[in-house]
């Protein structure tokens, strides 16, 4: 299977394709152009090209280490990329441009906030940052995950399972088109763990587009539509779950992605 | 044709968030006891010295030697930790729409307010309330408050340097103590040094340009010159004294101050803007 470092999922998958080279693309979300990074000797990213497709969900997959906390950051302008761009919506992200970011949610893998504030004041606060913003808040994540009681106290005081929902909660909040989750389950008990989902397949459902990353096989094969699997800094495949399944020759995504991970070429 | 302007898909930034990442950082700041503890030592300190011994002229000397040890300590120290505990909720407020240069001017503003204000209450109160907040004493009064948030502000700067520079907290935390312990004791130690060692020769030049070098030394010779004891100093106050007199000598250690804050709180700037997060 030659889909690496293809361009974005084709639905046809062509094996003869040369890097990059596609004519007729689809208009991803957001399109992701020969990204490299280095920190020090460690190339994180080397030239990766995936373009995430609107009200869709792409995992982006891989072992430790390979880029992908890296990958979503570059995406969030967290990180700045040594070469390739990013383009949000058809348009080039520079370096300082902030003003994509309000069209973006954001859960980062551990949730850490102000110790001695409440969690209302952080919603409150990040509603303030974000002030050219008059879009109607989504606090349905908020009601579904029963965190209105842990509102009021200071955060320090809550549970991690608690401080992780109000971190998924705040990705949702502000009715971006794109959310970016970084391991979003992780630490969210079951009951929350499946709001959490819900609320991924109804904003979807309503055209947002979203990205996460997760090592959890069950909670891909339920929600990813597309996946990104990145070795060693580089999208070995990037494609849709079918298509996945089809080049690898598995029915199960849980075989498929063991398959790329044993024998990545 | 539209009558309803339809919503721009791309808001423009808010004019400049600096204020609201500031009030949100005094309300965290003020709410962590840190400040108030802070705030209640110079208070203490204050009022027993006025209590122990004479008058205002004696307290503010007293001081002085609490606020060169103790500012430097608490800023670079404060600084660093809040900078560390903070690291990930930065990079949940960047993820925002939020330019870095507006949430770096917020997070120096919310540290360096309530640790300025916290000295100027603490050593200014008890004044007022012994009765010796007089004409007399102002000034000199006024010039202690001014050199101390000039301190705060500048070793606030070397904090948000090191914070910054040092990825790893233990090493940035590390780095923040060893650079107090060397400006506030073991520079004095090299500068006796060499001043014995080289006492045959005129060491009067070199001493200024060595009493510059640390932004201690020159709080202390800011300070003592409008005390006027700065014979007291020994070396470096004497050399200011009788080079300089006190008009260009104060310009010129105030220049030298301003630099030690201007300086590293550019270079965290720079970094502050082009680091990954």
């Amino acid at each position: 299977m030659t889909a690496a470092a293809s361009r974005q999922p084709m639905p046809q998958s062509s094996t003869s394709d040369l890097p990059s080279r596609q004519p007729e693309r689809v208009d991803p979300l957001v399109d992701v152009t020969g990204l490299a990074k280095r920190f020090g000797r460690l190339e994180v990213l080397r030239g990766v090209d995936v373009g995430f497709r609107r009200a869709r969900v792409t995992a982006v997959i891989g072992p430790n280490g390979s880029g992908k906390t890296t990958l979503i950051k570059a995406v969030l302008g967290l990180v700045r990329p040594d070469a390739g761009t990013v383009a949000f919506d058809g348009e080039i992200v520079e370096p300082g441009d902030v003003t994509y970011r309000s069209r973006v949610g954001y859960m980062p893998q551990r949730a850490a906030f102000p110790e001695n504030l409440t969690g209302r004041e952080v919603l409150t606060m990040l509603r303030d940052l974000r002030a050219g913003d008059a879009r109607q808040l989504d606090e349905m994540l908020l009601q579904t995950l029963a965190l209105e009681p842990e509102l009021d106290k200071p955060l320090r005081t809550l549970s991690g399972g608690n401080r992780q929902k109000v971190n998924a909660a705040v990705a949702f909040l502000f009715r971006p088109d794109l959310i970016v989750l970084d391991e979003p389950t992780a630490g969210l008990d079951p009951v929350a763990s499946s709001a959490l989902k819900e609320a991924i397949r109804s904003a979807k459902a309503r055209g947002v587009t979203f990205v996460l990353t997760s090592h959890i096989v069950s909670e891909l094969e339920e929600l990813a539509d597309d996946i990104v699997f990145l070795l060693d800094g580089r999208a070995l495949f990037a494609g849709t779950t079918d298509d996945l399944k089809r080049e690898t020759g598995e029915d199960r995504l849980e075989r498929a992605i063991a398959h790329l991970m044993i024998s990545p070429r | 044709m539209n009558l309803v302007a339809p919503a721009s898909s791309s808001p423009a930034p808010a004019p400049s968030a600096i204020g609201k990442v500031l009030a949100y950082q005094l309300n965290d700041v003020v709410r962590s006891r840190w400040a108030l503890a802070y705030t209640l030592f110079f208070l203490l300190v204050t009022d027993a010295l006025f209590r122990f011994g004479g008058g205002g002229t004696q307290v503010i000397l007293s001081l002085l030697n609490v606020v060169l040890i103790l500012i430097p300590l608490v800023s670079l120290v404060f600084g660093t930790m809040y900078l560390y505990s903070t690291r990930e909720f930065v990079e949940l407020m960047l993820a925002q729409p939020v330019r870095r240069s507006d949430l770096f001017a917020g997070l120096y503003g919310g540290l360096l307010l309530p640790l300025a204000v916290g000295f100027v209450l603490g050593t200014g109160l008890p004044f007022i309330w012994h009765g010796a907040a007089v004409a007399e004493h102002l000034p000199t009064l006024g010039r202690l408050m001014g050199v101390g948030v000039m301190l705060t502000a500048a070793f606030l700067a070397l904090a948000f340097w090191i914070s910054v520079r040092f990825e790893d907290r233990v090493k940035g935390l590390g780095a923040a103590l060893l650079l107090w312990l060397f400006l506030a004791v073991i520079y004095d130690g090299l500068l006796l040094l060499v001043a014995y060692t080289f006492s045959a020769y005129p060491l009067e030049q070199p001493m200024i340009v060595l009493g510059m070098l640390n932004p201690i030394s020159l709080a202390r010779v800011l300070l003592l010159l409008t005390l006027d004891v700065a014979a007291l100093l020994g070396y470096t106050g004497a050399a200011f004294e009788r080079f300089f007199g006190t008009g260009l000598g104060t310009a010129l250690s105030l220049g030298a101050l301003l630099a030690w804050w201007g300086v590293p709180l550019a270079l965290a700037r720079r970094r502050f803007l082009r680091k990954d997060f």
